[in-house]
């Protein structure tokens, strides 16, 4: 049996007639087709990919970022699409500049689920999602001061000393950060002892303020 | 008139504590008595966070069967607990929950430090991972393994047991509390820093100060 050749994705011709220079440039990679789009037309391809016919990318399997050992190459911020109707994959990747913002539009208009997927990718990496609902960290906890930990310029043990991270862990006041629909008392929260209200009001986001 | 008796003149000061009558032949039978109910009906709060709650889990269950050391109510409720077994690694983001579980545990109160994580941070020497949980809540027992197998959390149960069998009221500095001090720790910076130093081949770890 002959291997299979790498297959371009028929989205590729596509996207080219109708954004040309938004495009940057596409490989395939192990099967897979990828695609790196202008940043400032992201919000744009993205949105045409998931409504057009013949594309209808409408679900959104991950988002996620890379950063390069190489601090000449750009940080990319990866989609990866899928059309459950068309049972097809498209890669698209956007390239930030590391010496400008690290800035992208969200796409959680097009896609609810990038809700967390961002979020994830701001508290990793620090990429700012333009437009995202309720951008903060969500793996490390809000007052976490590291820095941004998948990184490759973040030490491997973070920036303090052990004493340091475990003071500021202990500080933390976990339950200030927490709306009060996320900890399912919003409906009980009147009937709260006072001493427990006062808790959840305290911290730097308390929500109470 | 004017003389006072020596032996009552300071009688008000005189406090008869435990470790004023001790050791004697009530202590010590008393000390039998309550070690011995302590030691076999030891509830414990299970705070599984990864593998090792699976192998907790096994050693609660009908083969190995922890209910023959009088453990056989799983105390989901800090306030009715007696011993905390951490089975899992210590996220800094679970830091202050385990923390605040075992400020809610009343005394008398022990703790076992279940699998390589929970005692040393174990494989996850990173930014994210409280290096070994007495940096975090005193610990009685540590149990090595990655994960331990139930026969060896057994053994460190009969440890516990046997710890609690040597304990005294004598002695007064036992059930004291050893909580959080102004520091944001409970033991002193350097002696978290310590703990937590990297081993094997690792490199440099920020020192405090």
């Amino acid at each position: 049996m002959t291997p299979t050749l790498p297959m371009l994705s028929p989205s590729v011709p596509a996207l080219r007639s109708e954004f040309s220079t938004a495009i940057e440039r596409h490989l395939v990679s192990s099967g897979q087709t990828v695609v790196v789009v202008n940043r400032d037309r992201s919000h744009d391809v993205l949105a045409w990919l998931k409504d057009s016919p013949g594309q209808e990318f409408n679900y959104l399997t991950d988002v996620t970022a890379v950063d390069y050992r190489d601090p000449e190459r750009p940080l990319e911020v990866v989609y990866q699409l899928r059309s459950l109707g068309r049972k097809a994959d498209l890669r698209v990747k956007v390239a930030l500049d590391k010496r400008q913002p690290l800035e992208v539009r969200s796409v959680y208009d097009l896609w609810r689920g990038a809700d967390w997927l961002e979020r994830e990718v701001y508290d990793m990496f620090g990429v700012t999602f333009v437009g995202h609902p309720d951008l903060r960290r969500i793996l490390m906890w809000e007052t976490y001061a590291e820095g941004y930990p998948l990184r490759k310029d973040f030490p491997l043990r973070g920036h303090f000393s052990r004493a340091e991270q475990t003071r500021q862990a202990l500080a933390a006041n976990p339950e200030a950060h927490y709306s009060l629909e996320e900890m399912s008392i919003a409906e009980t929260y009147g009937e709260l002892p006072k001493a427990v209200r006062e808790r959840l009001a305290k911290g730097e986001r308390g929500f109470l303020k | 008139m004017g003389l006072v008796n020596p032996s009552s003149e300071n009688r008000a000061d005189e406090v008869t504590t435990v470790s004023s009558i001790s050791p004697n032949w009530v202590t010590t039978r008393l000390d039998f008595l309550t070690n011995w109910a302590r030691a076999n009906s030891l509830w414990p709060m299970p705070f599984g966070t990864a593998c090792c709650a699976i192998e907790y889990m096994a050693t609660a269950a009908s083969r190995f069967d922890i209910a023959r050391f009088g453990m056989e109510r799983q105390s989901f409720s800090p306030r009715q607990a007696d011993v905390l077994i951490c089975a899992g690694r210590l996220p800094f983001k679970l830091a202050p929950v385990i923390r605040r579980i075992w400020d809610q545990m009343p005394q008398p109160k022990w703790s076992i430090s279940m699998g390589a994580c929970a005692s040393t941070g174990g494989i996850f020497d990173n930014y994210s991972m409280v290096q070994g949980i007495d940096t975090i809540i005193p610990v009685d027992v540590y149990v090595p393994g990655c994960p331990p197998r139930p026969e060896g959390l057994m053994y460190g149960i009969m440890l516990l047991q046997k710890k609690i069998k040597g304990e005294t009221i004598a002695d007064d500095q036992l059930r004291v509390e050893k909580l959080v001090g102004p520091s944001g720790l409970f033991l002193p910076p350097e002696r978290v820093d310590e703990l937590s130093e990297p081993f094997g081949n690792s490199v440099q770890q920020t020192r405090s100060g």
